[in-house]
């Protein structure tokens, strides 16, 4: 279909973000908010961001799921959208009945300055409802960083919002970041198997990958709940996922936004609640890093289990190694996600030559160099790359393997290189959400499918369909 | 709302605001311009002038397809922006569009730039075109802006004419090549989804009947410079380019009529309808050799199929001519159409254009320039031939410049709803248990959550073509798959019997 895609005659920097490999800010934010139980998101802007931003979640999640929006007019871009965003809530009241209305803003707000803390306050002040639901506001205008920026600002505006100080309790917080629904149902498993009391935030494990129903659910069950996020101030210790969650947002701006802290840092700041940053634990390593912190936090040994799993895990890299050792890889996604795949395919004698995001914190070269000690010299790692920019480079150094999500498709299609799917957006496969990434098992399920795909390549490519290997 | 009576003339409300907070299907007059109507041409490179998402959400979603000869470029895989940080939106952005329309220039050297605003840039008062006149000037290619801000309509329909007026104004007419062939034809609203414009173009190029252009599935900018050297507009979709058939019969006297190839015996209706336009010997004798041919092939497979689904109920509610254009089809197979509607519609798609007259112009309708289309004034453009063969056709009882709408052709007692939204999904799929919901990727979850099983008729779910003969052929087999398969019994919906796993499971939102 697309054969004749031009050549590139030149690879210098570009001014356009030629396909780009980052999304916008709200889409983040209203993935973060799904997270919680009973919410509804309003996306405050012109109908078209929610839609769009809806049609791609449910492209991958393949779930319904309902995002309103305050639909602006002309008009609404002239006097302020105040009006559109009482009504939106209102009717999002009426039809939805839910716990919490989340705001979130969009470029177009957030240019003419709507001031949507002020209207909520009034909205409250003037309502004739009794029972209000609950409100939670992010600022997320996408010319200030990317889907990721978003989503840690939607994190962090519903810890601010909802977290109450106290005496200590002995649950945990955990941060797990934008994972996959299937990554966030382990992590449950995992922690009550460890007989941890937590809170998760977000938790979309339901409301974005719910069974069949017998009865239409106009908002899907699961979530965590608003009591459950008070309760974080309240925590023994947090743990994040990432290390460069949301810096994107930050780094040279000219206007000042609210942008700041991710929820895990005001609640260290705030109420004194330790906070355990580490990687997604993704690959041995990292993952050895998270139960080490879980067991130091509860003072409970790794279930037995887990520790099998391990072994399971160890024993498949002594098989399966050679099939990838000294391989070339292309990682690209989001930061945190890329920085975590590369630090496993590190560890898998997998040789990463390229690290690409279209996060804009600068900090994934530093951060790589850190989590690779021995190859990251040679890493290529790169902020604010598109998959243009990918491709100009895959053309010219022809890497065994492309690791991400399924927007550089046409990369691997064109270029005839194997591609693992994984990450976000998954579009052109069944499932897509349902990918596991993390802890042993998540990693056992992307070495396996690593391997096979380089094995599978070879079988493909050679002259006889050998069937043993 | 309305409960349909074809014997009557009934009012419908469509084209107005979406209240706020009501979740619809729409989405904004950006989508409506750059990913309907020019997303499918290919070589106009179309930049994105705003923040990220909107360009990135418009990449390659609609599975349009094109069909470059060797060497000739294609964008559609392309999606460029200039990615707007929070400096362009203080200090402004016409600089970072500049060097970006430069850059693409000089990578690609394309024929032609096109240059599209978003929310935040309508706001900045960045100014687009100005921008394309100075790098028109600059480049030395034809570059064109387009205000279509999401803001500005009620829908993707505003885009759709803002689309039309400006290529309407910067590209047609543009150059005048020599006649291509004996009968002359542009294709108008074929947007070559999974393929279906090539099955069409396969059956002219048999007939020999020439495609001068196409808007816009499957077509360059050069063919649009010159679509006004054709004898015959064909309009399929209605709602998306009725605006440029009219224009063109103003400006050049080409008359336009209403076509529809989807569902075999349509196809075979209106290609017939070309040849008695042309009234050539030949040319009917070629059509009907085809059609006889084709429906013979077709009826095969649409007997056995009808054989299984006859007497199963749909909806369907997508777009803005679809939901109309389907019908054909499910009443080849025998499936009742209970309920419809279309997404981004005025009232003409529902109930015929001879309603035009009483439309009420909102604020919003007045938002959308109307041009100002005079009869050109070079005497070798102006197709007198053309209006006389009109005149004289129409003394024959042929119907030009019409389309009756959607509503005349759907059953007494079906409902027609215009924008339908979340809340009246659920009640009306509760209500008709359908055993097939038409509608997009943003509905499809949601109906199947109910057991029913969703067609996607925007992207057809990587499926298709479903034009002309085969391409009926595919959507009745497409039927057969969806209709006849056994998962759905595993699904235990409420109604089809009494379900075992209560409890817990019915717990109402
Ligand atoms: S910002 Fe405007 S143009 Fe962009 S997607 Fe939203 S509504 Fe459409
Ligand atoms: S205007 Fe901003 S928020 Fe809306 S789609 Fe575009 S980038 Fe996203």
């Amino acid at each position: 279909m697309f054969e004749n895609a031009p050549i590139i005659k030149s690879t210098k920097e570009f001014t356009a973000t030629r396909n780009a490999c980052k999304l916008c800010a709200p889409l983040g934010a209203s993935v973060a908010f799904k997270g919680i139980r009973g919410c509804v998101p309003i996306i405050h802007g012109s109908q078209g961001c929610a839609t769009y931003i809806r049609r791609y979640l449910i492209s991958h999640f393949k779930e319904p799921v309902d995002i309103a929006s305050s639909n602006f007019t002309e008009e609404a871009t002239v006097f302020g959208g105040g009006a559109n965003c009482d009504r939106a809530i209102t009717n999002v009241i009426g039809q939805y009945n839910p716990e919490v209305v989340a705001l979130t803003t969009t470029c177009l707000s957030e240019t003419i300055g709507d001031d949507v803390k002020m209207y909520i306050h009034d909205y409250k002040k003037n309502s004739e409802l009794k029972d209000l639901p609950a409100f939670v506001t992010a600022s997320t205008p996408s010319y200030q960083g990317s889907h990721m920026d978003g989503f840690h600002e939607a994190v962090g505006a519903a810890i601010k919002a909802f977290a109450k100080g106290g005496e200590k309790g002995t649950h945990i917080n955990i941060f797990p970041g934008f994972v996959s629904t299937e990554d966030l149902r382990q992590l449950k498993y995992l922690l009550s198997d460890f007989g941890i009391e937590f809170v998760m935030l977000p938790d979309y494990s339901e409301t974005l990958d719910n069974p069949i129903w017998n009865t239409y659910k106009r908002i899907p069950e699961g979530g965590t709940p608003v009591s459950a996020i008070e309760t974080c101030g309240r925590a023994a210790a947090s743990i994040e996922f990432g290390t460069i969650l949301n810096s994107g947002a930050l780094s040279g701006r000219v206007k000042n936004t609210k942008l700041s802290a991710t929820g895990a840092e005001y609640l260290e700041k705030e109420f004194e609640v330790k906070n355990y940053r580490m990687p997604l634990p993704i690959g041995v390593k990292n993952t050895d890093r998270f139960f080490n912190v879980l067991e130091e936090i509860s003072g409970k040994e790794m279930p037995i289990r887990y520790l099998t799993e391990r072994g399971r895990l160890i024993d498949s890299y002594a098989d399966g190694h050679k099939y990838i050792f000294g391989k070339k890889a292309v990682v690209y996604g989001e930061e945190d996600f890329v920085v975590a795949m590369t630090t496993f395919l590190d560890e898998i004698g997998v040789e990463v030559v390229l690290a690409a995001t279209g996060g804009e914190s600068g900090n994934l070269e530093d951060q790589i160099r850190a989590n690779c000690p021995e190859r990251g010299e040679q890493i290529l790692a790169k902020n604010m790359f598109d998959y243009e920019k990918i491709r100009e480079w895959c053309q010219e150094n022809k890497p065994d393997l492309l690791v991400g999500n399924s927007k550089a498709y046409y990369i691997a299609r064109e270029l005839d290189i194997p591609i693992v799917r994984c990450g976000f957006p998954i579009h052109d496969r069944i499932g897509g959400q349902r990918i596991k990434h993390l802890g042993y098992a998540g990693t056992q399920d992307l070495f396996d499918q690593v391997v096979n795909t380089m094995i599978q390549y070879k079988q493909d490519h050679s002259p006889v369909g050998y069937k043993y290997m | 709302m309305i409960i349909n009576d074809p014997e009557k003339d009934q009012e419908i409300q469509a084209n107005v605001r979406t209240v706020p907070g009501i979740i619809t299907q729409r989405g904004c007059t950006y989508a409506g311009c750059r990913g309907v109507v020019l997303g499918p041409t290919r070589d106009i490179l179309q930049i994105v002038h705003g923040p990220i998402g909107c360009s990135f959400y418009a990449w390659l979603t609609r599975r349009n397809q094109s069909a470059p000869a060797e060497g000739e470029g294609n964008f559609i895989p392309y999606s460029f922006s200039t990615d707007m940080q929070d400096e362009n939106i203080v200090f402004g952005g016409e600089v970072k569009l500049k060097e970006a329309m430069r850059e693409a220039f000089e990578m690609f050297s394309p024929k032609a730039i096109a240059i599209f605003s978003t929310c935040p840039v309508g706001l900045i008062g960045d100014d687009v075109h100005a921008v394309a006149r100075e790098m028109k000037e600059e480049l030395g290619i034809n570059c064109f802006g387009f205000s279509c801000e999401g803001y500005r309509g009620v829908s993707q329909s505003a885009g759709h004419h803002i689309a039309n007026n400006q290529i309407f104004k910067h590209v047609l007419g543009t150059d005048n090549p020599t006649r291509k062939g004996k009968f002359q034809v542009n294709l108008l609203g074929e947007y070559n989804i999974g393929g279906d414009a090539f099955e069409i173009e396969r059956l002219f190029e048999e007939a020999g009947i020439t495609l001068i252009s196409s808007f816009s599935g499957n077509s360059t900018v050069e063919s649009m410079a010159y679509a006004h050297i054709a004898d015959l507009n064909m309009v399929m979709c209605h709602r998306s380019i009725n605006y440029i058939a009219e224009m063109m019969e103003v400006k050049y006297g080409i008359p336009w009529i209403k076509v529809n190839f989807v569902g075999a015996k349509s196809a075979a209706k209106s290609l017939k309808k070309i040849a008695e336009y042309f009234g050539d010997a030949e040319l009917t004798a070629k059509v009907d050799a085809i059609v006889e041919r084709e429906m013979a092939k077709s009826e095969a497979v649409r007997e056995a199929v009808k054989a299984k689904v006859e007497g199963k109920v749909a909806m369907m509610f997508v777009g803005g001519s679809r939901a109309h254009h389907y019908q054909d089809l499910f009443e080849e197979l025998g499936i009742h159409v209970v309920s419809a509607g279309y997404e981004f519609a005025h009232r003409d798609d529902y109930e015929g254009r001879k309603v035009i007259p009483d439309i009420k112009i909102d604020a919003d309708t007045r938002n959308i320039e109307e041009l100002e289309v005079e009869k050109t004034e070079d005497a070798e453009l102006w197709r007198e031939d053309l209006v006389a063969k009109k005149a004289a056709l129409e003394e024959t009882g042929y119907t030009f410049a019409d389309y009756e709408g959607m509503m005349p052709q759907m059953k007494k007692n079906s409902l027609v709803i215009d924008d339908i939204n979340h809340w009246e999904t659920e009640k009306l799929i509760e209500f008709y248990k359908p055993d097939v919901f038409c509608a997009g990727i943003k509905e499809k979850y949601v109906v199947q959550k109910f057991g029913i099983p969703l067609k996607q008729l925007h992207n057809y779910d990587a499926g298709g073509p479903y034009t002309c003969f085969e391409g009926a052929i595919n959507f009745y087999y497409e039927m057969q798959r969806m209709l006849d398969t056994k998962i759905w019994k595993l699904v235990d919906a409420p109604w089809k019997s009494e379900p075992e796993i209560v409890g817990s499971m019915t717990i109402e939102a």
